[in-house]
């Protein structure tokens, strides 16, 4: 169970020497004892206090990594129930589940098309994380060539071995071994067969049982057999069951600090229409899925669910911001339109993509205004007409342009006359409203 | 290590309100509970889809749903009887979209007209919903309410800057009303007090924080409602217990995403499919932040969000 902010005190070194951050070693304790900083912070903690505190000072839910190598992902570690509280941490990962008895070209294509999933959206990179491989043929022949094969067509995915036989897994991590496969999965009946190929290949395991109360039992026993990395699955399969299940393993893990249950779920959210698979899926990635699996994975359903995710897992107090500074789009040269905005990533993104698409060099002049977008900046006063006019000054463009001309978001027009007056020998143009009208705007000026 | 179902209790619940007349009146919110977590309380009514419709025909909805009523979206009488016939819709939203000085400037009295044939033609519990121009809804709703007067419809919506006289139609005309403040929980609860200081019933009311659309402010409009729904439940704060509404269409039918063609963006497939998982998912979404009362457009959207919501409940 978790120690109070006293019980960890009295195994400090209670030197009070501020090296942890901390004005006292009491105020470093009472920190660690919310799970706010980690024990290492301390240089000077003994070995002894090390090991009694080791399990309490271990975050509520483990973190660990899926796959290997760039694209890897960490899940787990999440530290809230509802996002307004505190980021939620690691964003979760997205797999596609393949059959092993489809065709080898099909199970190639899908691969190849986990492989091409990443979009690029405000900014971040974003793509299907992992496979996984299900084991359907009942030929472990079979089963191992076909991972070897989909872990070759997606070189940076991360695998998961859906398979529920012990030889046929024990085959199929040792060919990818280097991959760090996760094991899907044990239950009470294999959980001793599944750990001891888990352990000895240094691969995390998921526990599956039915509801949170089984499989706490179950993570204990895998568990005592030395695996430390552990995926949970409740067995929940419908919207209510996903709902409740993680719900219910979330909060176990953060309010009781029951460490049996503080590991990431998998949810799996197979359907066979893919339009309501997105919505399932959606439930699992809102309430507390690590690792979501996905009977397809077409471009337009990634999209809407890596946006979600994406949404989701944003840092509640600080909104995604770019850089201030003037941006140049294609070849700008002196002669390019000069248009302006806030440093918001989204509203960044949608406009830098617009004049892109537009094919007219230009230059974006990019205010910060904290992160809000053009209105929200305008109705919060930070973008102002003597703002944007200081900005614009400092910016040094001015050198840059051989034409003083400044283009206006369309939805802050009322700004162009005050602004005309606070830049002296600038003449304010107001853009459309809406980005996407950027490309025929910029090319009826060009013409 | 033994395994306690981590429960909680709360003091608090959601208020629940109902509208429309007879056998198709339906009833919304009454849980005591996060969104769906019957195993630790009550989840008396299923949440409810509405079906959004114009007095005007749709021009600026992109083709994927204007197409589906290209048919019917000439006259609000004749698209609000396909969604009650062909759509099985559950409750009709009517939005008098023409009554904006920019969109036909169409008189208060139009819009009563509007009303009363809608009524007259189809059972189907109705939302009136204004334009969403401050000065002239007060005007406009207030008229709606009459014409609407004894049809227990939900009108809407009541905002800082015109709520008075809309509050006093809704009540003189007893309708339940939607109050909307722009994203932030103050303001939220700031309008409800303001409402029910006028002698309206909280037990009428409906909350809308503002929705937006997925990939334009979701994560906003998704926090606010989770903080409404534990202020109400968890704190028992009676100003923030209204049922929730998501306006979910007009937000999501507006964004790059439901328009923008294959071959403009073809990183991004099937525009019919994403468009539509679009909406599906800005509602599934606001259905796991708390929201009680959705309003949407493509029939397919709320198909796979009926779906949803049956394996939720
Ligand atoms: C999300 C949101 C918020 C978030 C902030 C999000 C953020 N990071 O900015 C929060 C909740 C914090 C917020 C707060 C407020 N908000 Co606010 N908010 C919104 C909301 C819903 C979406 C804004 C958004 O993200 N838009 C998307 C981005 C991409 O849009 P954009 O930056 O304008 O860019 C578009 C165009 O302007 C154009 N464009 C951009 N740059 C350029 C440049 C050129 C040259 C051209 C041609 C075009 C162009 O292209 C983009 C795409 O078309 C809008 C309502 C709505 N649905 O639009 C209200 C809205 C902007 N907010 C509003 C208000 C009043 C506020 C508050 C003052 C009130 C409050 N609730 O407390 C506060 C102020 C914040 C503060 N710190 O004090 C009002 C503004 C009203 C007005 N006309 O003045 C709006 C319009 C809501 C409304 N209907 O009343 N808000
Ligand atoms: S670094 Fe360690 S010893 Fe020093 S004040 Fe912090 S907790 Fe105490």
């Amino acid at each position: 169970m978790a120690l109070t902010g006293v019980q960890i005190f009295k195994l400090l070194p209670k030197t009070n020497c501020k090296k942890c951050g901390f004005p006292t070693c009491l105020a470093f304790a009472m920190k660690l004892a919310q799970g706010g900083v980690e024990l290492s912070a301390c240089p000077d903690v003994s070995e002894e206090a090390k090991q009694t505190l080791g399990e309490a000072s271990a975050p509520p839910i483990r973190a660990f990594t899926l796959g290997t190598g760039e694209k890897a992902v960490k899940i787990g570690g999440e530290t809230v129930l509802f996002r307004h509280e505190k980021k939620f941490v690691n964003p979760c990962a997205l797999a596609v589940n393949i059959k092993d008895d489809l065709g080898e070209e099909e199970i190639a294509d899908i691969a190849a098309e986990v492989a091409n999933s990443e979009i690029d959206r405000v900014g971040q990179k974003l793509r299907i994380d992992a496979i996984s491989i299900e084991y359907a043929s009942g030929d472990s022949a079979k089963y191992e060539a076909v991972v070897k094969l989909a872990a070759e067509k997606a070189p940076e995915a991360a695998i998961i071995l859906n398979c529920k036989d012990a030889a046929a897994v024990e085959a199929a991590v040792k060919a990818i071994a280097g991959r760090k496969p996760l094991i899907y999965c044990a239950t009470d009946a294999t959980a001793g067969e599944m750990a001891n190929i888990a352990k000895a290949n240094s691969v995390p395991l998921a526990a599956c049982a039915d509801g949170p109360e089984a499989l706490s039992a179950l993570t204990e026993k895998i568990k005592a057999l030395g695996v430390e990395d552990i995926v949970l699955d409740s067995g929940a399969k419908t919207a209510k069951e996903i709902i409740e299940d993680n719900t219910r393993i979330r909060r176990s893990a953060l309010k009781k600090n029951f460490k049996p249950l503080g590991y990431p779920v998998i949810n799996f959210v197979l359907r066979d229409d893919p339009v309501y698979e997105a919505s399932i899926a959606s439930v699992a990635i809102a309430k507390y899925a690590s690792i979501v699996i996905l009977s397809s994975i077409e471009k337009w359903k990634n999209l809407a669910l890596f946006t979600l995710r994406q949404n989701l897992y944003t840092d509640p107090q600080v909104p995604m911001q770019v850089e201030q500074k003037v941006y140049d789009i294609g070849e700008a040269s002196a002669d390019s339109p000069l248009m302006i905005t806030t440093n918001f990533s989204l509203t960044y993104f949608i406009v830098s993509g617009e004049i892109e698409n537009s094919k007219v060099p230009s230059r974006l002049a990019v205010m910060d205004c904290e992160g809000l977008s053009v209105l929200t900046a305008w109705a919060a006063g930070k973008f102002t007409a003597s703002k944007i006019a200081q900005f614009i000054k400092e910016s040094g463009v001015e050198s840059r342009v051989s034409n003083k001309e400044l283009i206006l978001p369309g939805q802050v027009a009322i700004l162009s006359g005050s602004l005309e007056d606070k830049l002296e020998g600038w003449k304010v143009t107001v853009g459309p409203r809406e980005a996407n009208a950027i490309p025929t705007f910029l090319k009826g000026r060009a013409a | 290590m033994a395994y306690v179902v981590p429960k909680e209790s709360f003091n608090g619940k959601v208020l629940s309100l109902d509208f429309g007349k007879g056998d198709k009146a339906v009833s919304i919110g009454g849980e005591n509970t996060l969104p769906f977590l019957s195993f630790e309380g009550e989840v008396p009514n299923r949440p409810l889809v509405a079906c959004e419709i114009q007095d005007c025909p749709p021009d600026d909805w992109p083709d994927t749903v204007k197409n589906v009523y290209k048919d019917v979206s000439a006259d609000p009488v004749t698209w609000a009887g396909y969604c009650r016939d062909e759509l099985k819709a559950k409750a009709i939203a009517l939005r008098l979209v023409s009554t904006h000085p920019d969109r036909g400037d169409r008189s208060a009295e139009d819009a009563a007209k509007t009303i009363k044939d809608v009524l007259a033609a189809v059972d189907v519990p109705l939302i009136i919903l204004g334009s969403n121009h401050i000065e002239k809804d007060a005007d406009v709703l207030v008229a709606a309410a009459g014409a609407a007067s004894g049809y227990n419809c939900i009108i809407g919506k009541a905002q800082e800057g015109n709520y008075k006289t809309i509050v006093a139609a809704a009540l003189a005309h007893n309708h339940k009303l939607i109050a909307m403040s722009e994203l932030d929980i103050n303001l939220a609860k700031q309008l409800n007090i303001l409402i029910t200081q006028m002698g309206f019933d909280k037990e009428k009311l409906i909350t809308d924080p503002m929705c937006s659309g997925l990939g334009y402010g979701l994560e906003y409009t998704y926090s606010v409602m989770e903080r409404i729904r534990l202020a109400g439940l968890a704190q028992n704060d009676p100003t923030m217990q209204p049922p929730i509404l998501g306006d979910v269409g007009m937000y999501v039918w507006k964004v790059k995403e439901t328009v923008a063609s294959e071959p403009d963006v073809p990183d991004w497939g099937s525009l019919e499919n994403r468009s539509i998982a679009w909406e599906t998912i800005t509602a599934t979404s606001m259905l796991l932040a708390g929201t009680n009362l959705l309003i949407m457009r493509h029939p397919a959207a709320i198909g796979n969000v009926e779906k949803t919501i049956d394996e939720l409940m």
